[in-house]
């Protein structure tokens, strides 16, 4: 029983993420009617983001301690974050909580790495063939992935957790759960709802919507619908990044984690039924459970290897038997 | 009188609840033109799409030559010899045209599947030679080499017919030919669908507006309104129907 | 597309078969003139030929093709440890079992069409190429690798009391000008089979499929059996140059099933032009041999080659053109994809076309714009909610109470 309640909880973290992904892609999916590649590049740069905000607090300079000397009476130097120097135990604070500041950097980095993309790429390939989205996203991200690899190197970077949340919550005697994945899984569930928030409450959410529904006439209507799907492309690099940004403690981020989410984020968006959100959102979920499950140890030994192949296996069955996926609506790949 | 090709018997169709045809009966009989006209909304459209399968009917059953038609896929429907025209023409525009049509004399010839690795798709050779025959017969034989897909939406039209002829179908549903054209367009297409009639004696199903197409070529009529049936009989009986005057006629006023 | 008769086809089939031959002299002054490049161009040239009977033919875009290059390599790797050194057991067991994952695959990712398929195929590499690093290690070796011993067993060479070191060809070593010139008829067979396909009416249907999918319905045609065979015949492809690959360098690994292995044969075939017959080709050369030399760059060598750069300019030109060089060659690769996809959609051969005034076969529409017809005959809409530049017969209706708000 012990067990059981640890891998839902396990998988519930690692679906968070899948589920925060699979919304962007959905967004623009659904919108746009982009199928975008490079959106797990979108999800390891905003992984960047916290890296390079963490580089840039923890930035060392030599300073000379008055107050203390070396064995053989010169003053010590010693090396400070100059964060640290400058601000005192603010500066402390700041580097301790790298990764949650790395928020407030991230929302208007990929906000504007989105609306470049989309009005300097995407939007001239609405009316090509999905073949041609498919490899100039492809392309994009291959691209985006190495430029990230020039400047940070082909190795993993590990980030660390707040001090306060590095430790584990003992459940029971058997159980710990890092608090970083609560913390995680409360970030992803608030970020949903902040995204399912903005579409259902705001009139902006509402063209978007209807947009989704059906362009032309929203189009009819004389609504600017291009303007907000540029906003919107660039809202879905955002949830990517931010899911990106929290990830870093959990998965040391290297260049090409983006390109492992994303097979895994269609798989996750295609069952639960392209273009609907809630849908994105509740396979996301049960698949980070079912893959959680499929690495317990007893059922590795019954079916081996089903770890690695459990989701795609799932991708393969519901695209045979319900195409439209969980969710999907009628009509949507189905007469 | 001839034995029936196609037969309809007692057909329903609800979509959503909603009667799109209730009790259709219908006899086609071999070698016949059969009309069906009715005002929009009378179920023509579901009616032809039953007819060739591609709406499974609620209730009834339709036969093809004797064969259940629901269920099966379009290709088998044509491999059983129906063949179909589109309103909105439905050709291989990225194939030029005497590739379009050798297609369709390939398919009739092989069945639905046939693994022709090794040979040579040739245009000079005996299928070239009758497609660009077939077309220039209809008037295309000046664009055997163009692509499908930018001809004239009436050379499309008159492509898919000689498609659709060169399979040697049993049965040729034409919808709506005429739909769009121009008064002396629509003669040429009348006098074409005659010629064929002439020389194949092939079984025809058309639906259509126009009323001066029906009465120039229809053997039967067959009137839908509000999905059912309201009159069935040669053109001279339907002319005079009050009810068709009434459902139809009245509101187009030929 | 205008006639193209035998003779010409023989022609064409000859000018290629001269081109392999005197591949050595004619890439010299490129500097490409070594026997190691010019057998990949030959083994990825055959592995592109093979996507492009798919991809160039029916429009089906493939994201998975990698792991039939995979699997033929593995294949190959065990033919050479229990079979025989011999190269002709090696590939027949690459392409029969290639063959027989791409029947497995084919059977139910073409199912599906436009981007499903492609996302269907790439779910099936990830899942081959995770279960070679898990579950099959006793036949993959994992990420070490799988490679030939000298203790292997061999049955058949051991039964005819035969020894080789390396894999051979009727006693002939797979390696240098020799490895070259048996990769090189091998491609050259590929060409001729690949072209036989392009004008059979095999070859024609599949055009079909790809121009509108409905009709072949109303024509009689089961497009999926055809479907089915030519996606089977480009695993075969790739099979076989699974089999070359191990056979030049007896050591298979999994990283060669990877995804982004299956976006290069991918961007290989657009380069050059899908759906003509030497694109693919000429695109293998082009990325293979950019990557050679790219590949091989490093700051020393930029720097000398921009020693006519005042000091001051050349340091950071160095720097930033060493981005582009080295490791930073994949940099590049994605760089021309984009660009490839951007401005030539239809490839080199395309350029080349429009450069000679030849008409050309247009670009179709690929993906996504022919719907399936399904088991019961329903038309499967394989419609994206916006895609509002379609022909609109498949519209959605705004079915939901949403009232749009004028901003």
């Amino acid at each position: 029983m012990d067990a059981f309640i640890l891998q839902i909880l396990n998988g519930l973290d690692k679906g968070g993420a899948y589920a925060l992904i699979a919304l962007g892609l959905t967004l623009a999916f659904g919108t746009l009617g982009v199928v975008n590649f490079a959106h797990g590049a979108l999800f390891m740069l905003g992984a960047f983001c916290a890296v390079t905000l963490n580089k840039l607090l923890t930035y060392e300079i030599v300073r000379i301690d008055p107050t203390r000397t070396t064995p053989w009476g010169s003053p010590l130097e010693v090396k400070t974050p100059y964060v640290q120097a400058m601000l005192g135990d603010w500066g402390k604070f700041l580097i301790d909580y790298s990764v949650p500041v790395s928020i407030l950097l991230a929302i208007p980095v990929m906000l504007l790495i989105g609306l470049v993309l989309e009005r300097g790429l995407i939007r001239f390939f609405y009316k090509r063939p999905h073949a041609d989205q498919i490899l100039v996203t492809f392309g994009l991200a291959i691209v985006l992935q190495e430029i990230v690899k020039q400047i940070f190197g082909a190795n993993p970077i590990p980030q660390v957790a707040p001090h306060i949340v590095s430790g584990s919550l003992a459940l029971t005697d058997t159980i710990v759960y890092p608090y970083w994945r609560i913390v995680y899984l409360a970030f992803s569930v608030v970020v949903i709802a902040a995204v399912f928030a903005f579409l259902q409450l705001t009139t902006f959410g509402m063209v978007v919507r209807a947009g989704m529904q059906d362009r032309e006439t929203v189009g009819l209507l004389g609504i600017n619908i291009e303007r907000r799907f540029t906003i919107v492309f660039g809202l879905a690099a955002v949830v990517a990044g931010l899911a990106g940004v929290m990830y870093t403690p959990i998965l040391p981020p290297d260049y090409h984690m983006g390109m492992d989410f994303l097979v895994l984020s269609f798989v996750v968006v295609v069952v639960g039924g392209m273009g609907s959100l809630p849908g994105a959102v509740l396979a996301g979920f049960l698949l980070g459970i079912v893959q959680s499950f499929a690495s317990m140890n007893e059922v590795k030994a019954l079916l081996p290897g089903i770890d690695q192949i459990i989701i795609y296996l799932i991708a393969v069955i519901i695209l045979l038997v319900r195409p439209r996926g969980l969710l999907g609506r009628k009509g949507v790949m189905e007469s | 009188m001839n034995p029936t090709l196609l037969h309809i018997d007692n057909v329903h169709k609800t979509f959503a609840g909603l009667h799109a045809l209730s009790d259709v009966n219908l006899d086609i009989r071999e070698g016949e033109t059969h009309a069906i006209i009715g005002p929009n909304g009378a179920g023509k459209s579901t009616l032809l799409n039953v007819c060739v399968g591609v709406i499974a009917p609620t209730k009834g059953k339709v036969l093809f030559d004797g064969q259940q038609l629901t269920g099966r896929r379009p290709f088998e429907i044509n491999q059983l010899g129906v063949a179909r025209v589109f309103q909105t023409p439905e050709i291989f525009g990225d194939l030029t045209v005497i590739e379009n049509v050798m297609m369709a004399m390939l398919s009739h010839r092989d069945g639905a599947f046939r693994l022709r690795l090794l040979s040579r798709f040739d245009e000079r050779g005996q299928v070239g030679r009758r497609a660009a025959k077939a077309l220039a017969d209809l008037g295309l034989g000046d664009h055997l080499h163009h692509l499908a897909g930018a001809l004239s939406r009436g050379d499309k039209r008159r492509l898919e017919l000689v498609m659709s002829l060169a399979q040697d179908p049993k049965m040729l549903l034409l919808d709506e030919p005429t739909a769009g054209m121009a008064r002396a367009d629509t003669n040429t297409t009348i006098d074409i669908l005659r010629d064929i009639k002439r020389k194949t004696g092939i079984t025809i199903v058309i639906i259509e507006h126009d009323m001066h197409v029906v009465f120039s070529l229809a053997d039967r009529i067959t009137v839908l309104a509000g999905g059912r049936v309201i009159a069935q009989g040669v053109p001279e009986e339907i002319k005079g129907n009050p009810k068709v005057i009434e459902a139809y006629l009245g509101e187009e006023q030929v | 597309m205008k006639h193209i008769s035998k003779t010409a086809d023989f022609i064409l089939l000859g000018c290629f078969a001269l081109a392999v031959a005197l591949g050595p002299f004619i890439f010299a002054p490129i500097g490409a003139g070594y026997p190691d490049l010019l057998q990949k161009f030959a083994i990825y040239g055959i592995f592109a030929i093979g996507f492009n009977i798919l991809f160039g033919l029916t429009g089906y875009l493939s994201f998975g093709h990698a792991a039939f290059l995979g699997v033929g390599s593995y294949a190959a790797v065990w033919s050479f440890k229990l079979v025989s050194m011999e190269l002709l057991p090696a590939i027949g067991l690459s392409v029969l079992l290639a063959g027989l994952l791409a029947l497995a695959i084919g059977f139910v990712s073409l199912r599906r069409s436009g981007i499903y398929f492609s996302i269907l195929t790439l779910a099936f590499a990830q899942m081959c190429y995770n279960m070679a690093y898990s579950v099959l290690t006793p036949i993959t070796n994992g990420e070490t690798g799988l490679r030939v011993l000298r203790t292997d067993p061999r049955y058949l060479d051991s039964a005819l009391g035969y020894s080789a070191k390396m894999p051979t060809l009727f006693g002939l070593e797979i390696t240098g000008w020799t490895g070259y010139y048996i990769c090189g008829v091998v491609l050259i067979a590929a060409f001729g089979l690949s072209n036989a396909i392009f004008r059979s009416p095999f070859g024609m249907t599949l055009r079909a499929i790809k121009s509108n999918q409905n009709r072949m319905g109303y024509t009689g045609f089961n497009s999926r059996p055809y479907l089915l065979s030519a996606f089977v015949m480009s695993g075969m492809f790739a099979g076989l140059a699974g089999a070359l690959l191990a056979a030049t360098d007896p050591l298979a690994g999994a990283e060669r099933m990877q995804w982004t292995a299956s976006g290069e044969v991918v961007l290989m075939t657009i380069l050059g032009g899908a759906g003509t017959l030497l694109g693919p080709v000429i695109g293998t050369g082009i990325i293979k041999y950019f990557e050679n030399i790219f590949s091989a760059y490093n700051e020393t060598m930029l720097s000398a080659m921009f020693s006519f750069v005042p000091d001051g300019v050349r340091e950071p030109l160095v720097k930033f053109m060493s981005l582009f060089v080295g490791d930073g060659w994949q940099l590049t690769l994605g760089l021309i994809f984009m660009a490839v996809v951007i401005f030539l959609p239809g490839g080199v051969m395309e350029g080349v076309m429009r450069l000679f005034r030849v008409k050309h076969t247009p670009r179709v529409r690929s993906l996504g714009d022919s719907p399936q017809r399904d088991m019961l005959g329903e038309s499967i809409i394989e419609e994206m909610p916006s895609d509002y530049d379609s022909s609109g017969a498949h519209k959605h209706p705004a079915k939901n109470n949403v009232t749009p708000v004028a901003p």
